[in-house]
């Protein structure tokens, strides 16, 4: 149970702040509400799968949003200069993605250097890249783009539930399936637990720091696919300090940034958060934008906060039946 | 008291000479240097002018490195102390401004030094908070918009000159000869560098760790906040959705490119200058030699990289097996 206490709370906090929003705005109700908050928040909760793996892992890429911004420029540039089909495009930008979070892993691992600053590096050559492609918003006109744009599941009452939405979903289901039924996932897990430890286990640390660095990148492309077809242009400049964001819903999801602990579960909770957040400031139509931010950073400080507290907690009870010797 | 030059400094110096040298190369001007209106003018001075927020974050970044944490919250900081003197200017005496962006940036370090020192929250997600709440804060204080001003005691942070030298480089010289006074002069600079090379044996050695490392943020806030007020004096005027944006980044690349250890343990203030310096030359010599400024981020991952893999113990080690070999 105290496993779950973290999630939990998260839930409970956003059943709360839903709440609150749906006796204010009785519209929130509706499932229309409910798909654009999945549609709007699609590119971000993409990025947050990947990110789960590398925070459960004890490391962190501050590089997906940079790697969004690329794909965007990239695809746009492929897809109207270059004349390349939208399929082989979004595969070319994957493998690019999946190589450039390889290389970024392979350097961690092979070089010993702390992940925050390796992703720095990396965070400013995608960022660069982008930039030299194009400087230019480049609108993509592409017929696949539109049919996209036109599909979606329609829910009763009236909502949408558009592709980027479901692919969003999807993307979910297969990361926590891939981190909490596989063994993949559990070695994740022991990576951030004790890297050292892992290595004596016999498990290939370097293969997996190269695997969860490539798949967080790999997710990066696919979300600057989805934020591609979402906003239907490239731009160098778009997705501009997403990192954070991202980690953010992570920590508010109740993964524990020194490695080890989380639950896909609470990611997807916290993408949803922030999604109610920014939802409640669109209806409310007077509070201005910059109080996503702020009431972010509250959430942040209070979660991490409530985490530390749990810690110290189970670290004293630990401590009270030290005779049995079990650890949280 | 070593006060003088760093035991370590020659590689940097030379980077940075080299640098000048190659923007020599590109812009023969470059070293020409003309008095007007009592105050020198040329690219030279641009450099070490506009180096000089960069330099002043990296002074308060690199003792925060030095005790193995890390402030991302140094560019939001900044965003607050220029929003708050930019909107203060033009309605209050210059001391009060002063002192609310300076106390604001105390404030901000006094925070993320108890979030480090106190609840012991990993120093990047400490300042994380700050990083994302900050920039909204300055949003907050100038609502939204980018707030001018006129009042001339401010804009002489920016656009004024001593001696003939422009005030952001006297403010950032003074700054750095104050802090190595008094962090090398004392026994600080032992006590900081003994808490990032190992906490707990300095808190059982009997070093007050948890009120050295809440100064250390408190400086940093300062720092940042002393870089809000030189860059807001600059244009006279504030944009708190772009002031010090990605400047944090370039402050720990200017600490990495000085050598610090991000693990702690050891560091140069007058060598984060000069990696604050390097990168500004760089960035100027890019523009000189009509590159388009975007390479300045490429070219800043290919040095981030290179310092990185020179500093690695794992290459070095790979080093010393191949001089071995050879010999």
């Amino acid at each position: 149970m105290t496993r779950y206490l973290p999630v939990i709370v998260t839930a409970a906090v956003f059943a709360l702040g839903y709440a609150v929003c749906a006796l204010q705005f009785p519209a929130f109700l509706s499932t229309r509400v409910i798909a654009d908050l999945l549609t709007d928040n699609a590119f971000l909760g993409i990025l947050a799968v990947g990110m789960t793996f590398v925070i459960i892992s004890g490391g962190i890429d501050l590089s997906v949003g940079s790697v969004v911004g690329f794909t965007t420029v990239f695809l746009a540039l492929a897809i109207g200069t270059w004349n390349i089909p939208p399929l082989l495009a979004f595969m070319l930008v994957l493998l690019v993605a999946t190589l450039f979070g390889a290389t970024m892993g392979a350097l961690i691992q092979g070089f010993e250097m702390p992940p925050f600053i390796v992703t720095l590096a990396g965070m400013f050559l995608a960022r660069g890249a982008s930039f030299l492609l194009s400087t230019e918003s480049i609108p993509v006109t592409a017929p696949l783009y539109g049919a996209i744009s036109d599909f979606a599941l329609r829910l009763p009452g009236g909502g949408r539930l558009s592709v980027v939405g479901l692919i969003m979903l999807a993307v979910f289901l297969a990361g926590g399936i891939l981190l909490h039924l596989t063994r993949f996932g559990t070695n994740v897990y022991a990576l951030g637990g004790n890297r050292v430890s892992t290595g004596l286990m016999g498990i290939s640390v370097g293969r997996h720091t190269v695997a969860i660095y490539a798949l967080s990148s790999f997710l990066a492309g696919l979300s600057g696919i989805v934020f591609s077809l979402y906003t239907s242009s490239g731009y160098s400049l778009s997705a501009v300090g997403v990192e954070l964001d991202t980690i953010a819903a992570v920590v508010i999801g109740g993964t524990l940034l020194t490695g080890g602990y989380g639950f896909m579960a609470g990611t997807f909770l916290g993408v949803l958060m922030q999604g109610l957040i920014q939802t409640y400031i669109n209806f409310d139509g007077t509070l201005s934008s910059w109080w996503t931010k702020i009431v972010t950073g509250v959430l942040l400080f209070a979660f991490i906060a409530f985490q530390q507290a749990t810690l110290a907690l189970a670290r004293r009870s630990v401590r009270g039946t030290a005779a049995k010797g079990t650890t949280p | 008291m070593s006060l003088t030059l760093p035991r370590k400094g020659l590689p940097q110096i030379s980077a940075f000479i080299i640098v000048l040298l190659i923007n020599f190369a590109v812009s023969p001007q470059f070293f020409d240097l003309r008095l007007q209106d009592g105050r020198l003018f040329g690219s030279l001075i641009d450099v070490f002018n506009r180096g000089a927020p960069v330099a002043l974050l990296s002074l308060g970044m690199v003792l925060v490195v030095a005790t193995r944490g890390i402030d991302l919250s140094v560019g939001a900081v900044m965003a607050i102390s220029g929003a708050l003197a930019a909107t203060l200017a033009d309605t209050q005496p210059l001391p009060v401004v002063l002192l609310a962006a300076l106390g604001a940036g105390l404030l901000c370090g006094l925070w993320n030094g108890i979030l480090v020192a106190v609840l012991r929250i990993q120093p990047i997600v400490a300042t994380l908070i700050l990083m994302v709440a900050g920039r909204g804060v300055a949003q907050l204080i100038t609502e939204g918009r980018i707030v001018t001003f006129t009042s001339p005691g401010l804009a002489w942070f920016g656009g004024g000159s001593i001696l003939g030298l422009p005030v952001p480089v006297v403010l950032t010289a003074s700054v750095l000869a104050v802090a190595a006074l008094v962090v090398r002069g004392s026994a600080l600079g032992l006590l900081i560098e003994a808490t990032g090379a190992n906490a707990r044996a300095s808190a059982l050695a009997g070093i007050e760790t948890r009120m050295t490392t809440i100064a250390v943020y408190v400086w940093s806030g300062f720092c940042a906040s002393l870089a809000g007020i030189v860059a807001a004096a600059d244009i006279l005027g504030a944009d708190a959705n772009n002031a010090g944006l990605w400047l944090e980044l370039d402050a720990i690349l200017a600490v990495v490119i000085a050598g610090s250890s991000l693990l702690g343990g050891r560091f140069s203030l007058a060598l984060a200058v000069l990696g604050a310096l390097i990168i500004q030359a760089m960035n100027t010599g890019i523009l000189l030699a009509g590159f388009r400024p975007e390479f300045n981020l490429v070219v800043k991952a290919v040095v981030v990289l290179v310092v990185l893999l020179a500093q690695s113990p794992r290459l070095s080690g790979l080093g010393v097996l191949l001089a071995r070999r050879s010999a």
